[in-house]
C-alpha cells in the first residue's frame, strides 16, 4: 500500500498512540477536579499547550476544539461577533477551506461586507495584494496559510505585517491547518488540526495571541476561559502533543520527493503541474493528465494500491472553488490528482506512481481528439 | 384497553372472484412487515384486515411501516372494548382526546354488524356523540364536512372506536402482477420508477451495471442504498450487479462515439433481457423519461427498445423532473439519488450525442464488433445480492 493522501488525513505516529493510551489508562481525571487526578490532567494539557506553542514559536493562548472546522469558525465568528461595533469589512480569498468560506457566506448574510481575493490576480505578490485592500473599516482578514488543494503557500508572516501596517487593529486569521509543522505560521487567531500531523481526528486548536478578543460559540461550566467550555479531552490533547513533539524539523525530504516526481511526470505528455513553482509547500503535488479525469485515475492507482486525492477528499466528489481561483481551465481541473506526502513516503513510492500514471494514461485517455 | 389496527382495502375491494388470491397476497406482505415487531392476529372480514397485538407492540412504528404496504388504501388505530355501551362511552371518549382536542367539528359513525346488539345505528351514534360534545365542548357536529370522523363498529368480537385514518399507499399489493427488472442507474428517475411498478403489484428487482475504475465503490454504494431504501415499498429486492468495464471500453474503442450512449443501452437492455430470461421475469422497467436527455429522445428510445426482448414499462415516461423529484422526495430516494458520483452512464458521455440516432446506423456500428463473447462474461460474473425488507431481517 502507497498512501499518498496525506494533506487529506495522516496515519497517526506511534508517540501519538501511546500518548493517548497511556492518558486515558493513568490520567483520566477531569481537568477540573478539584483533587490530584484533576491536577494532574489540568497539568498534562498544560504541557501539551506550551509544546504546541513552542513548535508555533509564538506566544499566546491556545484553545482546544473538535478538530480545524470548529477552530476555523469559532476564529471568524467569535471575532466578527467581538469587533462588529469597528466596522463590517472582512477580507478573505477565494480559496479557502469550506470550513472558512461557508462561515463567511454565513457572516455575509448576517450583514458583513465580505471581500474575496483570487490568488490568480496577483500571483507575484499575493500578500501585497490582500493588503491592500485592508482599510479602517475592515476588522479582520484571513487566509490560509497552505492550500489544500494545491500547496499554494502564502507567507503568512509577511501577510500579517502588511495588514498591521495598514490597520494595526485588524485581526488576522491564518487557517494553518495545512501549513503547522511545515512552515511558519503568524496571526493573532491561528487554526491547527492533529490528524494532518500524525495526531488523531477530533482534536483540534484555536491559537489567540494576548491582544486580541473572540466570543465564544457554546456556553457551559468555564473551561478553557469560557471560550471553548466542555471537559478537554485529555487522552486527544496528550496524543496531540506527541505527534507535534515527534513531527520532523528538518522537511528536505519532501523537497526530494516532490522534486522526483515533478521529474517523472515532466516525461510524461500531456501532464501538467498545478502547483505554483517557488510558491507552494513540497509536500503536495497538485497535477493534471490531460483527458483523463481525476475520478477515473485515482480508482485505477487504488486497484494498485495506491492512494492519491482529486482535490480535497474534504467535499467528497462536490466542484471546489480552489482550480477557479488559480484560473485553472475546466479540463486541467476535471483532471487534476493531488498528491501528498508524508516523510515516510520513498522515492519508489513516487516512482511507482509516476509509473501506474503512466500506464492509466495509455489506457484511459480517449483518442486524440481529447488531448489537450 | 387493548387497541388494533384496521388495514382498509384500496382497489382490491374492486376486484371480483379472484379477491382472495389479492387478500392472501396482502396479507402475507403485512405479516413479513410487522413479523419482527411481535405477535399478532389478523382477520378479514368485509374488505378490511384487523391486525390485534397479542403482545406490547409498538403501534407507532406498525403503522409506520404498514404506510408503505401496497394494497392498503386507508389505515385506521382503534380501542377494543367490550360491547358494552357504558364502557364505550367512559373509556372510548377519553381515548379520543388527542384526536379531538385541536379540532373544531366531528361527527360519529356507527356500524352495527351483531345484530343482538341492544342499541341500533342511529342511537349509537347519537348516544356517543352526546357524550364527546359533553366531554369537549368546544367542538360541533357537522356531518357533512367534519374535520375528524368518529368511528364506532359493534363487531362480533368486540366494539372498536377510531378518529385516526391514515391515508395508505394505495395500488396493489406487491407479488400480484409478476416479477420485473429494474435498470437502477443512481439517478433520480429509476428509483421512481420502480416504486410505480411496484405499486401495480409487481415484484421488482434491481439491475445495475459496474464499471471500476471508471465508477467508484460509492457509486455501487449509493445504488444499494436504494435499493435499501426501495424495500419499505417493493418488499424484499434482489439486485443483480453486472460488471461493465470492458464492454464500455470496448465500446469507446470501436463505435462512433456519437454512438456511444445509445449502444451502451442497447448493451445494458440484452444483458437485462438475458437475465431476466435466467430468472424468470416478465418485463423491464425503466426510468427513462421522454426527451429528458439525448438518449430519451423518439428516435433514440425506438433504437433501445429494439434491444429489448421483454416488454419495457417506462412508468415515468409522461412525467417533468419536477413530478418525478416529488415522487423521489416522497419515497425518500432523493438524498441519496443526488450524491455526486460518477455512475456508468456518465463514463464516456459524448461531447456530442446523436438526439436522432439513425435506427440503421446504429445497428452497423454495434455490428462492427463482436460484443457476444463480453456480453456472455458480464453475464457470468453478475453477482446477485439480497436486500432485506424491515421487519423480515433476522
Amino acid at each position: 500500500m502507497i498512501y499518498l493522501d496525506n494533506a487529506a488525513t495522516t496515519k497517526p505516529c506511534d508517540e501519538a498512540v501511546q500518548a493517548a493510551a497511556q492518558a486515558a489508562r493513568l490520567c483520566f481525571g477531569n481537568p477540573s477536579s478539584l483533587h490530584r487526578m484533576g491536577i494532574q490532567s489540568e497539568k498534562l494539557i498544560n504541557e501539551a499547550k506550551s509544546v504546541i506553542l513552542k513548535r508555533l514559536g509564538l506566544q499566546g493562548e491556545l484553545f482546544f476544539t473538535s478538530g480545524a472546522t470548529e477552530s476555523n469558525n469559532l476564529a471568524l465568528r467569535g471575532a466578527a461577533q467581538a469587533y462588529k461595533r469597528r466596522g463590517n469589512k472582512i477580507i478573505t480569498t477565494a480559496m479557502e477551506h469550506p470550513s472558512v468560506a461557508r462561515t463567511m457566506d454565513e457572516l455575509e448574510k448576517e450583514g458583513f461586507e465580505i471581500v474575496r481575493l483570487s490568488p490568480k490576480d496577483c500571483l507575484e505578490d499575493f500578500e501585497a495584494y490582500m493588503a491592500d485592500s485592508v482599510d479602517e473599516r475592515t476588522i479582520m482578514v484571513s487566509c490560509m496559510a497552505v492550500n489544500n488543494e494545491n500547496g499554494f503557500k502564502t507567507d503568512s508572516e509577511r501577510l500579517y505585517k502588511l495588514v498591521k501596517q495598514k490597520n494595526k487593529d485588524t485581526v488576522v486569521h491564518t487557517d494553518g491547518v495545512q501549513g503547522f509543522c511545515k512552515t511558519a505560521l503568524k496571526g493573532d487567531l491561528i487554526s491547527l488540526s492533529a490528524h494532518k500531523v500524525h495526531g488523531f481526528k477530533g482534536i483540534g486548536a484555536l491559537y489567540k495571541s494576548d491582544n486580541v478578543r473572540i466570543l465564544p460559540l457554546v456556553f457551559g461550566g468555564g473551561q478553557q476561559k469560557n471560550i471553548r467550555p466542555g471537559t478537554e479531552p485529555v487522552e486527544l490533547v496528550a496524543s496531540f502533543a506527541a505527534a507535534v513533539k515527534a513531527y520532523p524539523c528538518d522537511l528536505s525530504h519532501f523537497d526530494e520527493l516532490k522534486n522526483h516526481l515533478c521529474e517523472r511526470l515532466s516525461r510524461l505528455e500531456d501532464v501538467y503541474i498545478n502547483s505554483i513553482e517557488n510558491k507552494s509547500v513540497p509536500n503536495i503535488v497538485s497535477f493534471s493528465a490531460m483527458g483523463v479525469r481525476s475520478e477515473i485515475m485515482l480508482h485505477a492507482l487504488e486497484e494498485k494500491e495506491i492512494f492519491v486525492s482529486s482535490g480535497s477528499a474534504c467535499s467528497k466528489g462536490r466542484i471546489s472553488s480552489v482550480p477557479d481561483a488559480f484560473g485553472l481551465k475546466a479540463d486541467r481541473a476535471d483532471s487534476t490528482l493531488r498528491v501528498s506526502f508524508c516523510m515516510e513516503n520513498t522515492i519508489e513510492d513516487t516512482d511507482k506512481l509516476a509509473e501506474e500514471i503512466e500506464n492509466g494514461i495509455l489506457r484511459f485517455r480517449r483518442s486524440k481528439r481529447c488531448r489537450a | 384497553m387493548n387497541e388494533l389496527i384496521m388495514a382498509k382495502y384500496g382497489e382490491i375491494a374492486l376486484k371480483g372472484l379472484n379477491k382472495g388470491t389479492f387478500e392472501d397476497i396482502l396479507l402475507k406482505n403485512i405479516r413479513r412487515r410487522l413479523r419482527s415487531l411481535g405477535k399478532f392476529q389478523y382477520m378479514k372480514k368485509q374488505s378490511t384486515i384487523y391486525i390485534e397485538p397479542l403482545e406490547e407492540v409498538d403501534l407507532d412504528e406498525a403503522l409506520r411501516r404498514l404506510e408503505t404496504v401496497f394494497g392498503i388504501g386507508a389505515l385506521q388505530r382503534a380501542a377494543v372494548f367490550e360491547k358494552d355501551f357504558e364502557q364505550i362511552k367512559t373509556q372510548g371518549v377519553p381515548y379520543l382526546k388527542e384526536a379531538l382536542e385541536n379540532v373544531r367539528s366531528f361527527k360519529v359513525e356507527a356500524k352495527r354488524s351483531d345484530k343482538a346488539f341492544a342499541m341500533k345505528t342511529p342511537e349509537i351514534q347519537n348516544e356517543l356523540g352526546g357524550a364527546i360534545l359533553e366531554a369537549y365542548p368546544h367542538l360541533s357536529v357537522d356531518v357533512h364536512n367534519p374535520q375528524v370522523t368518529v368511528m364506532c363498529e359493534i363487531r362480533d368480537k368486540g366494539a372498536y372506536v377510531s378518529a385516526m385514518r391514515i391515508t395508505g399507499a394505495g395500488g396493489i399489493p406487491v407479488g400480484s402482477s409478476g416479477k420485473a427488472l429494474l435498470l437502477l442507474s443512481g439517478g433520480i428517475d429509476s428509483p421512481v420508477a420502480g416504486y410505480m411498478m411496484a405499486k401495480r403489484g409487481l415484484i421488482v428487482d434491481g439491475i445495475h451495471f459496474v464499471s471500476p475504475p471508471y465508477t467508484s465503490e460509492r457509486a455501487l454504494m449509493k445504488v444499494e442504498s436504494l435499493c435499501e431504501k426501495l424495500t419499505a415499498y417493493c418488499g424484499d429486492i434482489r439486485f443483480y450487479c453486472v460488471p461493465f468495464t470492458e464492454i464500455q471500453e470496448a465500446l469507446r474503442d470501436n463505435c462512433p462515439e456519437e454512438f456511444f450512449t445509445i449502444i451502451m443501452r442497447r448493451l445494458m437492455l440484452e444483458i437485462a433481457n438475458r437475465i431476466a430470461q435466467k430468472n424468470d421475469y416478465g418485463a423491464l422497467v425503466t426510468g427513462e423519461s421522454v426527451g429528458q436527455v439525448a438518449s430519451q429522445t423518439l428516435k433514440a428510445i425506438q433504437c433501445t427498445d429494439a434491444a429489448a426482448r421483454y416488454p419495457v414499462f417506462r412508468p415515468v415516461i409522461g412525467m417533468d423532473k419536477k413530478e418525478i423529484t416529488q415522487i423521489a422526495r416522497k419515497i425518500d430516494t432523493f438524498d441519496i439519488s443526488t450524491l455526486p458520483y460518477e455512475d456508468c452512464c456518465t463514463v464516456f458521455t459524448p461531447k456530442h450525442p446523436k438526439t436522432r440516432p439513425d435506427f440503421d446506423a446504429v445497428i452497423k456500428a454495434e455490428k462492427s464488433f463482436d460484443f457476444e463473447p463480453l456480453i456472455k462474461t458480464a453475464v457470468e460474473n453478475t453477482t446477485v445480492k439480497l436486500f432485506r425488507v424491515e421487519g423480515n431481517k433476522e
